[in-house]
């Protein structure tokens, strides 16, 4: 806070109509709010630690930090770190992978929970809707080491579905450790565990839809498709912007537990991930500064990314993520 | 369309006024054809399967006798006998029943703090005009448009003395802006006329935001503090990276060692018989589900009753903010 306030004690003003009126607004607001400001300060102060400081912590990117001497003593290095990631092949191998991830969940996942919120959104019985509902939410709430266990177990080498095949004899398959099935395998892990609520935001767009429209359609004769086509889908294009912008910005983020689990099982040159790969390189590796150059990287071409989209969104006359 | 006939068209709005009450299709629209109505009626009862199915499977087999496990040639799908011999195995002290207390009490813990905190901090910005209001909220929302990278954080955490800590689990990821921009369109949208009243008759901000506001948002802060605590019981990442010894370990962490990479739980009594092809002890696997089934109970048993509040808490506030 502009603490400049504590210069002039508030009871020198006090009473002092004129004076009152004279001080200036912040600290007569300052005196009224303060209360208000006092309640702001633990989360602020989580932030401002928690989140702005390790956001300055990135300058150990252009450093030879060593956990020894410290952010301030560490011999400062330049761009070395960043001429490095430039050539390494696994980096490269890495944004390889996330980007292919992302690419397949866009074309594989992303239809789904609109087709979901229309199949929920035409049902008639609201007991049926809302059974469809709570049990397509219920995965998002499980963690990812949990839907991956389930997934072992239901397709996994000595899951269900092999044990099955074995008991009639035909070859089994293991699907959870072939780096060929792994984009197939992510996906539906995904698919699986939030399709259902991503649909929570087109069913909300569905319910906004002014239901005479569908009526005025109908007398001019459009049949079920040409309402669906004419009515229904063009209410869903700003959520449906919304959400594309908001995934191309998280193009290098694929979320990091689903693949930092699963990279044992199924080998690197399939599961490595930007994320999972700073976090190698990093942590279990303790080069530090190179690591923190690659999500350095990374956050400043995923920040980039969502600016980008948004302004793309603006020229097409979406609303996109802010408005300006 | 053959149904709409001029005779009946005012009907629709009669009836949509009572659609809440009983819902009816309106009388212009078409009743669907016995395929359609079968085919979604298929289609429903897929999903619903796909998403219930490999439950039932993990509850039934973490309840199943070994002979039933034996039987069945691995995980059951019809029951046959129940037993709780697996749960008790692990709950009576041990490394699953340690792992539970602490997932139990990070959550606890986390989630009370979080959802304070988030109270406070989104009834401070709620009324717009506060002395810095619009740096403290765009300090807040700032934080939605980028992370600070794990390295950073890392060593930030280990700097602060936080390693091998439960305050790793709980400080670092304390305030969630979405749910803090959710609570805070929520308390923006209460009557502030019933707020400058309370304050007119005495009441301190904190007595307005406990006694005025809080009472009518039950709603809301259900939901959020089912996302934190949601985020809390299922932190796996912050455990693997912060934590050093097996004993501080919570629930996600000893799911993946002991049930998803198959390792033995320490002091656990292994079975004895095995299956064929399948490899595996098997009353090892009732063991392993029963993990299994406490990493997602709390979850399930939470959830029905905040259910009803996440599209009035949630969109409403979300779309708004």
């Amino acid at each position: 806070m502009p603490g400049a306030d504590l210069t002039t004690p508030p009871e020198a003003r006090r009473g002092e109509h004129t004076a009152a009126r004279r001080a200036p607004a912040w600290s007569r607001k300052l005196r009224r709010d303060w209360p208000m400001l006092l309640m702001v300060m633990p989360a602020a102060l989580v932030l401002v630690v928690f989140h702005y400081v390790p956001l300055l912590g990135n300058v150990v990117a252009f450093q030879d930090y060593s956990p020894y001497t410290g952010v301030m003593a560490s011999t400062w290095t330049g761009l070395v770190n960043f001429e490095r990631i430039a050539t390494d092949p696994n980096f490269w191998a890495a944004a390889g992978n996330t980007l292919m991830i992302t690419a397949f969940q866009l074309v594989f996942y992303f239809p789904i929970p609109i087709g979901l919120a229309l199949l929920v959104h035409s049902l008639l019985s609201p007991r049926l809707r809302l059974l469809v509902q709570s049990v397509v939410y219920l995965p998002h709430f499980f963690s990812w080491v949990l839907v991956i266990t389930l997934f072992q177990q239901m397709l996994g080498g000595a899951g269900l579905l092999n044990s099955f095949l074995r008991s009639t004899g035909a070859s089994t398959f293991d699907v959870m450790t072939d780096p060929d099935l792994f984009l197939g395998l992510v996906t539906a892990q995904a698919v699986w565990k939030d399709a259902g609520w991503g649909a929570i935001v087109f069913l909300a767009a569905l319910a906004t839809v002014d239901a005479s429209l569908y009526e005025a359609a109908a007398v001019d004769g459009a049949g079920r498709w040409r309402r669906l086509w004419h009515v229904t889908l063009p209410a869903l294009v700003p959520v449906v912007v919304l959400l594309l912008i908001l995934r191309l910005g998280e193009a290098l983020t694929v979320g990091f537990e689903q693949f930092l689990l699963q990279r044992e099982a199924v080998g690197r040159e399939a599961a490595e991930v930007l994320d999972t790969y700073v976090y190698f390189t990093g942590v279990v590796n303790s080069d530090f500064s190179y690591a923190a150059a690659a999500g350095l990287v990374k956050g400043v071409v995923g920040l980039a990314l969502v600016l980008a989209a948004n302004k793309v969104a603006h020229l097409a006359g979406e609303q996109g993520v802010y408005s300006r | 369309m053959t149904t709409t006939t001029p005779g009946t068209t005012p009907r629709p709005t009669v009836r949509s006024a009572r659609a809440s009450a009983k819902p009816t299709r309106p009388v212009w629209e078409e009743p669907p054809s016995a395929l359609g109505s079968a085919a979604k009626a298929v289609l429903v009862a897929v999903i619903l399967l796909v998403v219930l199915f490999p439950l039932w499977v993990v509850v039934l087999t973490s309840l199943s006798t070994q002979q039933a496990i034996t039987a069945a040639g691995g995980l059951v799908v019809v029951p046959d006998g129940i037993t709780f011999a697996a749960y008790q195995e692990l709950l009576t002290g041990g490394v699953v029943t340690r792992a539970v207390l602490v997932s139990v009490g990070i959550t606890v813990v986390g989630t009370a703090f979080s959802t304070g905190i988030s109270l406070l901090a989104a009834y401070g910005l709620s009324r717009p005009g506060t002395f810095a209001h619009r740096p403290l909220l765009f300090l807040v929302l700032l934080t939605f448009l980028f992370g600070p990278g794990l390295i950073p954080t890392y060593l930030l955490v280990q700097s602060l003395g936080m390693l091998d800590s439960y305050s790793a689990l709980i400080l670092p990821g304390a305030v969630s802006a979405f749910n803090l921009v959710v609570l805070r369109s929520f308390f923006m949208n209460l009557p502030g006329e019933l707020i400058d009243s309370a304050r007119i008759d005495g009441a301190s901000e904190f007595g307005v935001l406990t006694r005025i506001v809080l009472p009518l948002s039950k709603g809301v802060t259900a939901v959020v503090s089912l996302f934190y605590a949601v985020g809390y019981w299922n932190a796996f990442f912050n455990a693997f990276l912060y934590l050093n010894s097996t004993e501080k370990w919570p629930l996600q962490l000893v799911l993946r060692t002991f049930v998803l990479q198959g390792q033995p739980i320490p002091g656990v009594t292994q079975g004895a018989e095995t299956v064929g092809a399948g490899g595996g002890l098997v009353a090892t696997l009732a063991i392993k589900m029963a993990v299994v089934v406490l990493a997602l109970v709390p979850v399930a048993v939470v959830y029905p009753f905040v259910q009803k509040h996440f599209t009035k808490g949630v969109i409403v506030g979300a779309v708004k903010g």
